[in-house]
Parts: C-alpha cells; structure tokens; sequence
C-alpha cells in the first residue's frame, strides 16, 4: 500500500497534498496496490472528498498537538502509523514540512529515501526514482533498496488530477508525545501570495536601480495575483525583504511562470528559478545570459516595457 | 557547551556540471571544491558567533568523506572552530553519512548539531532530520535565525509564506539558511591558526547504505527563447495565454 502525507495549516490542506495525493494514487496503480492518506491534526475541510485524488481512505490521527509541527513528534506518529496501516511506500511533498519530517521516518524506519523527486518511480527494475540534483541542473535517478520506500516529491512538479470518488476516513489510534519544540509566534507576511506556493512570480533584479523603481513590478504582480521575488544584490541592498531573495542561497521555487525583470541571469540565480514552467525575460542587453534559460524574451527597457504587459495583460483579462 | 558544525564538499557553484562513465559518475575535471556554502556562510559562521561570545564553548566540525576533503575542511578550520574530525569513508548516501555523523555526536557528546538546509549538489535536505533520529533529538529544519541563552535555543523557521519562531531545549538539531548569520572571510590569522589545529581521523561505523546513484541525466535543452519586440508587447501576452497557457 502506498501511503500518502497530507499537510496542512491553519485548517486547511495544503495545495502540495493533492499534487502528492495524485501521484501517489498514479504509482499505487503502477504497483498494483492501493493508496491511502495520512493526515495528523484537525482540518476544516471535507476529507472524504480527498478520494477525488484516486486514495481509498484517510487515516487520522485527530490530536491538537499535531496542529503544529514537531519533527520528532510528527516522525514518531509517522512511523507508527506506517507500521500499523502495513504501508510498503511512503509519499511526502518536498515543501517545509516533508524536509523537516520525511528523513526523519525514514531514518526510524531504516527506510530508503529518495527527496525532491520530480517523476514516478521506475518500478520495470527494481524501484528507481528520479530527482534534482546540483540545484536543478541535473537529475539522478537513485535506487531505493530497502523494503519500505520513501519518496518527497518536488512541489509543482506533479499536475492535480481531481475524478471521481469517496475516501473513507479511519481514526488511528496512536499515542502523542508532548512537543519539545514551543512555538511562540508565527510571522506570515499578511496581503501577499506566498512565494513558495505561487503559480506565478514576477522578479526584479539590479536592472531596476532602486527600490523606488519596484512598482511598476509591483503593478505587474497585481494584475496576475503573482508572488514577488528578487535577486539577490537586491535583498542584499535592503531594496527587498530578504524572505523574497531567490537563488542558490536563497529560495528555490518552481512556479508556472517566472517573470524575471533586469535580472542578468547568473547561474547562482538560475538555481532558484529554473525548475518553473515557463520563464519569461525582460532585460536590455541581448546578451544577458538569462535568455538562454528563458522561454520568452523581451529586449527591451524595462521601464517602458513592464507597465506596457500590466496594460495588455488588464485588457486581456477584460476580455479584449 | 559543546557544538558539532557539519561540513561538506561540494564543486563550486559555477562548476559546469557534466557526467562520465556512461552518465553514472559526475565529472570532475577542472572542478573547483567548496565548503558548501549553507554549512560555510550560515551553520559554522553563527557557531562561531557563539562562540566569540561565550568563550566556554567547544567547537567541533565534521565531515564524512575522503582525505580530498582535508583541504576543505582546513578551509573551515581557518575560519574558526577548534578541531576537525573527518570520517575516512565514501559518502554512499544520505543514511550513511547522517548514521557516521550521529555516531561522531554520540561519542562527543555534543549538545547542539548544525547542519547546512541542504547539500548544493545533491540536494538532499535529508541528512539533518536524520542525525536528530538517530539522535532522537528535537529538529529545526530550514532555520533562518538562531540564539541561544544557557540551554534554551530561540529560532526561526522558514513555513510557506513567512517564519515561525521556537523555543527549545538542548540537546537540539538544527539546519541552517539565509538569516542564521552572514558570510566572513577568512582572515591570514584564521589561515594560520587552522594549520596546527588537530585534524582527526575517525573510521566509519558498520552502517548499510539503503539507497544508491544509479545514473545522471542532463535537462533536455531548452528549445530557444521566443523574442518578442518591446513594441508589440501584446503579442508577448497572446502567447503566455494561448501557447504557454500560463496566464
Ligand atoms: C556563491 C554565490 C551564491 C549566490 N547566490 C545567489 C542567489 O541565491 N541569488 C541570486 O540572485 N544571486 C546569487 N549570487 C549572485 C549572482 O552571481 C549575481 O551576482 C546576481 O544574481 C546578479 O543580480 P542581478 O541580475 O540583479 O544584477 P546584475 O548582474 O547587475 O544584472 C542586472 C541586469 O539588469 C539589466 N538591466 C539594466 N538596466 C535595465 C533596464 N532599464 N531594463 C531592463 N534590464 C536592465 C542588465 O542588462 C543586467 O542583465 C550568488 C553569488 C555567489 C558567488
Ligand atoms: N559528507 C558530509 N559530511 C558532513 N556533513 C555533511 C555531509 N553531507 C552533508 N552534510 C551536512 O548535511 C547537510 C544537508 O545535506 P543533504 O541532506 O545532503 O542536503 C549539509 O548542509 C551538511 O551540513
């Protein structure tokens, strides 16, 4: 049985789990088994609608404490309940969460793991999984070869497929320790699309001079409900937040589409940014290096050419 | 107080990244060897923070690797810390090395273990969570601040979207990014200091690697960026709607 990790915050579950959830469902059906869900805490949200995403059950395990992570906690609980559902492969979304947690279980349960994976296994051989490696330049395909497997799969790199179906939700019973880790606050930035979980980001880097340049892309992100982001001599100037710097040292995030704006394309940068879909450049220089990576181009100013898309793109969705 | 910083090698970040071998070996030649730059710039820079601070604290690095790593970890040493110990073995995968790391905290006992958020070549993010199980101790992962008064660590974490901040008690694994500290130059004293600070020699323990490289493969190439003219931006438009379908 292939077990599937359903994150969540705040009440709600998070839109990486139903990317997991649906692979996990695609590659049960590959082994010829069946998939369930695993979720800890307490939700607002409709389990039994999550058998949309192909999992037979959710199995719960409904303690406040599991509202907020502990790794070691969460790895505890995990561990068991793959033990007690008799789960032969585990799925967890590559996001904050899986990062913190899914080592940790495979770690207790001696279980092979392959992170930020970005394809279903290859199970024609043995069982063999594809991930990134040297910051998205590359793929190796590793070979797990212990009986229980355990996969964490690169945010965005797997297409929802929502059908049909109704899952049964199970409560497991399994004790809780209490956390050692205390939480005392927690700092959202309010009003903004998070930038890991954005479809689309719109970027800015030295190309733009300075901070009170920023809104005309401030403009452009408005008008596609996109995440902002920057380089990293622009975070590193205190033009931006920091928590908005992406790059090698930065964040690494792989949305629909990346607007990067008089940013030059170092390869630092590309290494936060080149997993997206569909990359977009603006930059003056035809020669920036940012343009072999990209799959649209702009030569141009961006000073005329950014309030220009907000334009065409608010006629767009005007319907003009 | 005794803090165990975890170093490794990784090429360069402008290396150019091909493969030998029939595609199962990563290309070396010309290849430039780096502390990874989260271990560098974030987990020991902040260690030695805390050090320069509280001068009582014992400061060890560790690496799991060969003797190519000695240079490397002589890099660190210049920067700061007490000792080094490397453990003489291949780095098989993420559970070996996590498994020689948490065998190397268990002798020493250590009470804080820092970690880098992620290797830049394999990309792992895995070996921290694994040292705190083994070690069956609490885990911060993905860090962007970090202090400690006595025996209570204050941290933030990065979650979607913003930060959470925590507090915990030693014993305690954390990795570490952007935040936790900024990036220092080794200065020529660091350089000399480093070369008589003791290096040792650990072998590995008896540990089964669980998963293994099987080959690499290069992204296929992009098919060529689409230019489009500054002046006619609504074709620009037309085509992220109709042909990327991604607005
Ligand atoms: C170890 C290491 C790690 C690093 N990590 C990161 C990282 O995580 N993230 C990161 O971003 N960088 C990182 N860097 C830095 C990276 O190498 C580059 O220096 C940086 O990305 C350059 O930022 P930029 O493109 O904004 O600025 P520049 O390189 O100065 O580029 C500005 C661009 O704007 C264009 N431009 C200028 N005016 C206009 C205009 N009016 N209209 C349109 N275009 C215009 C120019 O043609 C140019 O291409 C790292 C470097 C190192 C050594
Ligand atoms: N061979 C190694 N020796 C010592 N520490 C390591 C080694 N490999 C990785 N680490 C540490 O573990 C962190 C995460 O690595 P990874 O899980 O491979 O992404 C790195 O940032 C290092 O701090």
């Amino acid at each position: 049985m292939v077990l599937v990790f359903i994150d969540q915050t705040e009440g709600h579950i998070k839109k990486s789990s139903f990317e997991v959830l649906t692979y996990g469902a695609k590659l049960a059906a590959q082994l010829g088994t069946t998939a369930e869900g695993l979720l800890l805490g307490t939700v607002n949200d409709e389990l039994p609608a999550l058998g949309k995403y192909g999992i037979k059950k959710v199995h719960q395990v409904s303690s406040d404490t599991l509202n907020h992570l502990d790794a070691q906690v969460f790895a505890k609980v995990i561990a068991e309940a793959v033990t007690s559902t008799g789960a032969d492969t585990v799925v967890f979304s590559h996001n904050q969460t899986g990062k913190a947690v899914a080592p940790r279980v495979a770690a207790r349960l001696k279980a092979g793991i392959v992170t930020g994976a970005s394809a279903l296994p290859d199970t024609a051989n043995g069982f063999v999984v594809r991930k990134t490696v040297f910051s998205g330049k590359a793929f190796a395909n590793v070979k797990i070869d212990s009986p229980i497997k355990i996969i964490s799969l690169n945010p965005n790199s797997y297409h929802t497929a929502a059908g049909e179906g109704t899952a049964e939700v199970v409560a497991l019973n399994i004790a809780v320790d209490a956390p050692k880790v205390k939480i005392t606050a927690v700092n959202k930035v309010s009003g903004e699309v998070p930038l890991t979980e954005a479809d689309i980001v719109v970027s800015g880097g030295r190309g733009l001079k300075g901070p009170e340049n920023w809104n005309i892309l401030l403009d452009l992100a408005k008008e596609l409900h996109a995440a902002t982001a920057c380089s990293r001599p622009v975070a590193d100037a205190h033009w931006r937040p920091h928590h908005e710097h992406v790059g090698q040292t930065g964040i690494q995030i792989a949305p629909n589409l990346y607007i990067a704006i008089g940013i030059s394309g170092a390869i630092q940068h590309l290494a936060g940014v080149n997993r997206s879909k569909t990359i977009v450049v603006i930059n003056k220089d035809p020669e920036s290096p940012f343009f072999k990576a990209a799959d649209y181009g702009i030569v141009g100013d961006a000073f005329e050419v950014v309030p220009k898309l907000t334009e065409e793109i608010r006629k767009m969705r005007a319907g003009g | 107080m005794k803090i165990l910083v975890c170093i490794s090698k990784t090429p360069d970040t402008t290396s150019k990244i091909a493969f030998v071998n029939g595609n199962t070996k990563f290309d070396e030649a010309g290849v430039q060897w780096i502390i990874n730059p989260y271990d560098e710039w974030y987990a020991l820079v902040r260690a030695i923070e805390l050090k320069e601070k509280d001068a009582s604290i014992v400061l060890h690095l560790v690496t799991v690797g060969g003797a190519d790593c000695d240079p490397i970890i002589r890099k660190a040493l210049a920067l700061g810390g007490d000792e080094a110990i490397r453990v003489n073995a291949d780095n098989a995968d993420s559970f070996y090395i996590a498994s020689q790391i948490a065998e190397i905290a268990k002798q020493g006992g250590y009470d804080l273990v820092l970690t880098g958020k992620e290797t830049i070549d394999y990309n792992g993010s895995a070996i921290g969570a694994m040292v705190a199980e083994l070690l069956d101790a609490p885990y911060i992962s993905l860090a962007t601040k970090f202090d400690l008064a006595g025996n209570t660590a204050t941290v933030a974490r990065e979650i979607e979207g913003g930060e959470e901040i925590a507090e915990v008690q030693l014993p305690l694994v954390v990795s570490c990014q952007k935040g936790v500290a900024e990036q220092r130059i080794p200065n020529m004293r660091g350089i000399m200091a480093a070369r008589t600070k003791p290096l040792k020699v650990a072998e590995p323990a008896a540990v089964d690697a669980l998963t293994s490289i099987v080959s690499y493969e290069l992204p296929p190439p992009k098919a060529g960026v689409k230019l489009v003219s500054p002046d006619n931006v609504a074709e620009l438009v037309r085509l992220l709607h109709e042909e990327a379908k991604a607005i």
